[in-house]
């Protein structure tokens, strides 16, 4: 095995301390060989990417991951179910709470529990608040990648709203830790459903001024239209999912195929572009941040008073206001903390509909408080799988855009 | 040249009239045109990115012209976790900056590794580079960046800028 | 972990057009069984399959090494089976069993909406499995990972290399359960300092 790893490695020696190093023995003298990363403003992250080059023209190019690899599979066998959710927020630490859903979501069907309702539109709302932070962050820094600055302080000025929200809801504005299994942590306040409803009038103009600074902008044109264009079939392929796939005309939305959630009682419909490009990609997103403030104001007109955790004493956790009043809540909740619930012996798979792609975690259980081996599936390094393909034939320059389409976070990308 | 001269004539390490003032304007100059480098690593990044953005202003402080080259920056925040794997860069970075140079520490990752207690994770960038200033959170709202800035820009007045500093640290520290 | 399939009279039979019927609805209340497609994996290929079981809404397969590959091939192009989607390679550690790696593919078909776990395990002197590169070209990386972190080879991958840890790390898999969270030192070793060139 270890001959077999000195023979791979000798392919491409480039040692990362060394950025300017271009040592390749087979490679033919008139390619160029361009080292870009791990430190590049663009590649949003940690990131390399080896480019063999054609005068401008990528031939080929090799992905290098991994300086973000943190060992959170390997973190969560060493932890219960409980204490992985504050890992999950901190693996695409743009869109955390979506992360805490898709976790949260993946024990509670390991555990069998169902969540009560009110907490299920809590979720959804939540979840679709986050999708478009989530855009909004991704279109703001696409378009300043590309060379249109201006969307950037417009975008973060209206995803600084929504990070109030947070604060207000969890205190905390990127890691969240909001979800919990069975149910959230806790509900809205009066003046919070009132500041959402406020902005679900503010929000949607707001959404036609981006399409103004962009769809006018003839460098944003050139530079999305027709570029990094995978074909319905490859993509599928490659595993991609999310805008990057449905940007190829495939209607794959775990939202619809497998509801969960509120979803399934709201109406929304799913966008899907023709092209393939980054450009039906971005109108995607755009759409997408219509639908959610469309399954956000259904949520908040069908939602209803309830309980916002599962009653399941063994596994989820009592609230906060008993646990410091009530001695059996109390005993409850450090058990809970201290040792885990025992968790029956099975395994699962379960995907969610992040705003990247498809997120899912692979749990397995051998009973006890930990889990034996849990798998996370996720968008950002299934869509890199593709970099290479999707870039070749086109120019240097658009290998930005290329990153930049997939929406990638380095969190997610490496663990 | 010449102003360098002034300060070494002073004997005893004492530091005339002239000198001080000066050392004051320099410093003045210096605290006031931080360029830090865009060096985003993890989540932190994404709240640095914040900083610079419309609500939190980071120009404010004469800290916003991110550059993208070593070359061209005084300050480099390591914003987030430090793996294994990305040590020499960082550490190949910081070399390439020019003196004077600062770093801070943005969060609890680059401090102290958080709760990355894995195989991958470098327990603090402190082990490999001298650091300045260190911002605690996770990750620290831009707030408490510019608290971090702020402080820096305090320990920057401070410095000495025509006598002899103590060497700069270099090499092995943990 | 598996349990052959006890009772396959009883779920053996669903008429296909049915299932389809119920799979192109738009949110299906309760999600069918999809025991079907084990006893069509079954049928078709009579001794690979070791033991299939459905838990919790995930069908799971439990197949042979040797015909992990054409397994793959089938469900990919025969027109029931149809998984043109792949969902993720991952892979488990059981130190103590005699075959002691299980690699773990989990593929989707996106016409169909079902949903399918292959399994297969490999002993530790001589694991190394078929890839599916060339069957689902996403299974490139995922693969990678896996080699990555638990160690398993795949015959005829296209660039069989460490993909999340440096190509020269020389500690091990970490995804191994007899590997240390806190690794062997590697984290706390900084070579480079000494290097005369910074």
């Amino acid at each position: 095995m270890a001959h077999l790893e000195d023979q791979r490695s000798t392919v491409y020696h480039v040692d990362p301390s060394h950025p300017e190093t271009d040592t390749l023995p087979t490679l033919r003298t008139e390619e160029l060989l361009l080292n870009m990363g791990p430190q590049h403003p663009s590649t949003h992250g940690v990131l390399k990417v080896i480019l063999e080059l054609e005068g401008e023209r990528i031939v080929k190019s090799t992905p290098v991951m991994g300086f973000l690899h943190r060992g959170v599979e390997k973190l969560a066998e060493h932890g219960t179910y409980h204490q992985f959710i504050p890992h999950t927020d901190r693996l695409d630490y743009v869109c955390a709470m979506y992360n805490n859903f898709a976790y949260c979501r993946a024990v509670e069907k390991l555990m069998g529990i169902t969540v009560p309702d009110r907490a299920e539109y809590l979720r959804t709302i939540v979840a679709e608040v986050q999708r478009i932070i989530g855009h909004l962050f991704w279109l703001g820094t696409q378009a300043l990648d590309i060379g249109a600055m201006t969307v950037f302080f417009y975008t973060f000025r209206d995803r600084e709203i929504l990070l109030d929200w947070f604060d207000e809801l969890c205190g905390a504005r990127l890691t969240t830790s909001w979800y919990r299994i069975g149910g959230v942590e806790r509900d809205f306040t009066p003046e919070l459903e009132q500041k959402i409803r406020k902005f679900l009038d503010y929000f949607p103009p707001k959404i036609d001024e981006y399409v103004v600074f962009l769809e006018r902008n003839r460098i944003w044109l050139a530079r999305t239209k027709g570029v990094a264009v995978i074909s319905a079939e490859d993509a599928l392929s490659f595993g991609l999912s999310g805008p990057t796939l449905r940007g190829s005309g495939v209607d794959y939305d775990l939202r619809k195929y497998e509801s969960y959630g509120a979803y399934p009682r709201c109406e929304f419909s799913v966008p899907v572009g023709k092209n393939g490009d980054t450009y039906d990609r971005y109108w995607i997103r755009i759409e997408e941040m219509r639908e959610s403030i469309k399954i956000i104001r259904q949520c908040m007109d069908q939602m209803e008073p309830g309980p916002i955790m599962a009653d399941v004493p063994s596994v989820t956790l009592p609230p906060k206001e008993r646990v410091f009043t009530n001695l059996e809540s109390m005993i409850q909740q450090f058990k809970l903390f201290s040792q885990g619930f025992d968790a029956p012996v099975g395994e699962i798979y379960c995907g969610t509909e992040a705003h990247k792609g498809e997120l899912g975690f692979y749990i397995v259980s051998t009973g006890g408080g930990r889990p034996y081996r849990l798998k996370i599936r996720a968008p950002s390094f299934i869509h890199m799988g593709a970099f290479d393909h999707m870039a070749r034939g086109y120019m240097i320059a658009d290998a930005i855009t290329i990153f930049g389409t997939y929406d990638i976070v380095m969190g997610e990308c490496d663990r | 040249m010449g102003l360098i001269q002034i300060g070494k004539h002073d004997k005893d390490g004492e530091v005339g009239v002239m000198t001080l003032s000066l050392e004051k304007a320099v410093n003045w100059a210096r605290k006031g045109s931080l360029w830090p480098m865009t060096f985003g690593l993890a989540c932190c990044a994404i709240e640095m990115i914040a900083a610079v953005s419309a609500r939190y202003d980071i120009d404010r402080y004469g800290a916003g012209v991110f550059r993208a080259s070593p070359r061209q920056s005084d300050l480099m925040i390591v914003a987030g976790t430090v793996c294994r794997r990305m040590a020499p860069v960082i550490r190949k970075i910081y070399d390439q900056m020019p003196e004077p140079k600062y770093v801070i520490a943005m969060g609890s990752c680059a401090t102290s590794g958080n709760i990355y207690d894995s195989y991958s994770v470098v327990q603090g960038v402190d082990r490999f580079v001298p650091v300045d200033i260190y911002v605690p959170g996770c990750p620290p709202t831009p707030e408490a960046l510019f608290d971090g800035i702020l402080k820096l820009q305090d320990r920057i007045m401070q410095k000495r800028v025509f006598t002899k500093q103590p060497e700069q640290v270099k090499g092995h520290v943990g | 972990m598996s349990d052959n399939i006890d009772t396959p009279s009883t779920q053996e039979q669903p008429p296909s057009s049915a299932q389809e019927a119920e799979t192109n609805e738009k949110a299906p209340a309760a999600p069918p069984s999809l025991i079907f497609l084990a006893d069509r994996i079954r049928e078709k290929f009579p001794e690979a399959v070791i033991a299939a079981k459905e838990w919790r809404g995930d069908l799971a397969v439990t197949v042979t090494r040797e015909a992990l590959h054409a397994i793959c091939r089938f469900l990919r192009d025969d027109p029931e089976m149809d998984f043109d989607y792949i969902v993720h390679v991952s892979s488990v550690d059981w130190p103590d069993e005699p075959e002691r790696f299980e690699v773990v593919y989990e593929v989707y078909s996106i016409r169909k909406r079902h949903r399918i776990r292959i399994k297969t395990r490999v002993p530790e002197h001589d694991c190394i499995v078929d890839s599916m590169t060339d069957i689902w070209r996403g299974a490139e990386f995922m693969e990678r990972e896996v080699f990555d972190m638990m160690g398993i080879r795949f015959r005829n991958h296209p660039d069989l290399r460490r993909i999340l840890m440096p190509d020269d790390y020389t500690e091990g898999y970490p995804l191994r359960k007899d590997f240390p969270l806190q690794g062997k030192g590697w984290r706390d070793t900084f070579e480079f300092l000494n290097d005369p060139a910074n």
